[in-house]
């Protein structure tokens, strides 16, 4: 399910399945784009971050273009206790293998992964240098 | 053959593309089929420029045929240079018959009247426009040839395009010329810019696709609004926002391609308005302030504002506006009055 912000549109409350993985997308090259990200952070129940949001930042590959430091993106990934994930869509290699992370995270949030929890995944995400 | 015009076509020539100067040679008709087949075009245009002017030694070129090479190159390139609209008026209602040989004559009497040492050149093509070159001098020098003014015309309309050369001194002379010439009154400049011609006679003729307000809009088949193969996996959650900026933009700018500018400049004359507590610009003036927009396609890239997320649709009125007003050159001042909102006057 795509949208441009949160909290999702009330009418299609009814046909919406229940949500997995909440990936925020935020475009290095647009302050809105953080700014509306932070705003939506809000409307995401507390049980989410654990393990079942993730942060995916876009367009890193136009260093000129960056109005975002990487800094705060990282900030606010470790204020969230949630993975900050960096990918080029402009570019078809970064890009397939960002969508195959995600595709690989999305199982173990939705529990096809026997084993593995969406909490101990995140878990093993964080950088080690962060305990 | 005179030196200056030997100098003139050489130059002119090294101006065109290598592989485009057999084409612009035989548009320009002055050499002969015979002459053209002796030239080497694979050569360094150094070479082919100065072979071009030895055969036009051969036919004793003139001036008169080098600014005629010089108009076919500037039509091909027009959008290499920056041109202005403007409007003539005429005092009655009555239609005269256009007579492009009585037009010639009484521009070239008028120029001429007034300023003895100008180069006029004129060439005529298949959508009715004419496009009239004026090289100037003074009363002491023979005309500069490399800064010459261009005016296009279409004889059925009261819209002269102009690219000036640098010296703004003869814009009067030649607009004089110009409403002489066509029989009308009187001419003003309107506030339209651009270095893309057509879109400039697109936004003056109307040619481009504008969107007519109908009275019954629900009854049209809501459009889709993803015309690419969307994978029936996605879920749009924002649909109905995005159908509804979808539909104003539509209406704001028409569902064709639009006209093709660069720029939108707005000089904004209004007071400063803030907060009273923080005390900034206490004088009453107003506080002068330029807005430019450029893009290498204005309104394009205005059209893709709202769809991209970058804007809240609808856009402003003062952008979207340009191609109706035909103008891209915008004054904004104080409406004087019980709410002061902003007035656009020219």
């Amino acid at each position: 399910h795509l949208a441009t912000s949160l909290p999702l549109p009330s009418e299609r409350d009814h046909l919406r399945p229940s949500i997995d993985l909440v990936v925020f997308m935020i475009d290095i090259k647009s302050k809105y784009s953080l700014k509306n990200v932070e705003t939506s952070l809000a409307h995401v129940d507390a049980s989410f971050f654990l393990g079942k949001v993730c942060f995916l930042v876009t367009g890193v590959g136009r260093v000129n273009a960056c109005s975002i430091e990487t800094n705060a993106v990282c900030k606010l990934g470790e204020a969230y206790c949630s993975p900050v994930l960096f990918c080029e869509l402009e570019l078809e290699g970064t890009r397939i293998a960002t969508a195959q992370r995600l595709v690989r995270m999305l199982r173990i949030c939705a529990g096809h992964i026997p084993g593995v929890s969406a909490l101990s995944f995140v878990s093993l995400m964080r950088k080690s240098d962060d305990d | 053959m005179d030196e200056t015009v030997a100098e003139y076509i050489r130059r002119t020539v090294l101006k065109i593309p290598r592989d485009e100067i057999k084409m612009m040679l035989q548009k320009w008709g002055f050499l002969s089929e015979a002459q053209l087949q002796t030239l080497n075009f694979h050569q360094i245009k150094d070479n082919i420029s100065q072979e071009v002017v030895q055969l036009c030694e051969e036919n004793s070129a003139n001036i008169k045929q080098a600014a005629a090479l010089d108009i076919i190159y500037n039509h091909i390139y027009q959008n290499k240079r920056m041109w202005s609209v403007y409007q003539m008026k005429k005092s009655g209602e009555e239609l005269e018959y256009f007579d492009i040989t009585d037009f010639k004559k009484k521009f070239k009497g008028r120029l001429r009247s007034t300023l003895k040492n100008v180069t006029i050149t004129f060439k005529e093509y298949e959508d009715n426009a004419i496009w009239i070159r004026v090289a100037w001098g003074t009363p002491y020098k023979k005309p500069n040839q490399y800064k010459p003014s261009y005016v296009v015309y279409h004889s059925q309309t009261p819209y002269v395009f102009i690219s000036a050369s640098v010296l703004k001194s003869n814009l009067p002379l030649l607009c004089q010329a110009l409403i002489v010439a066509s029989n009308y009154h009187d001419i003003r400049e309107m506030e339209l810019r651009s270095h893309s011609l057509d879109s400039l006679k697109d936004i003056v003729f109307k040619r481009y696709s504008q969107n007519f307000q109908t009275y019954t809009p629900k009854l049209l088949q809501e459009e889709n609004v993803e015309p690419e193969n969307a994978d029936i996996r996605i879920v749009q959650e924002n649909r109905s926002e995005k159908e509804r900026i979808h539909k104003l933009n539509q209406e704001a700018f028409g569902s064709g391609p639009q006209p093709k500018l660069e720029f939108a400049q707005y000089r904004l004359e209004t007071m400063f308005k803030s907060d009273p507590k923080m005390d900034v610009l206490d004088k009453k003036e107003p506080f002068r302030c330029l807005v430019k927009f450029s893009s290498p396609h204005l309104l394009e890239s205005l059209k893709s504002l709202a769809p991209a997320g970058m804007a809240d649709a609808p856009l402003s009125p003062l952008l979207t506006c340009i191609p109706h007003k035909a103008r891209n050159y915008f004054k904004i001042r104080e409406k004087k009055g019980l709410h002061p909102e902003n007035l656009v006057s020219s």
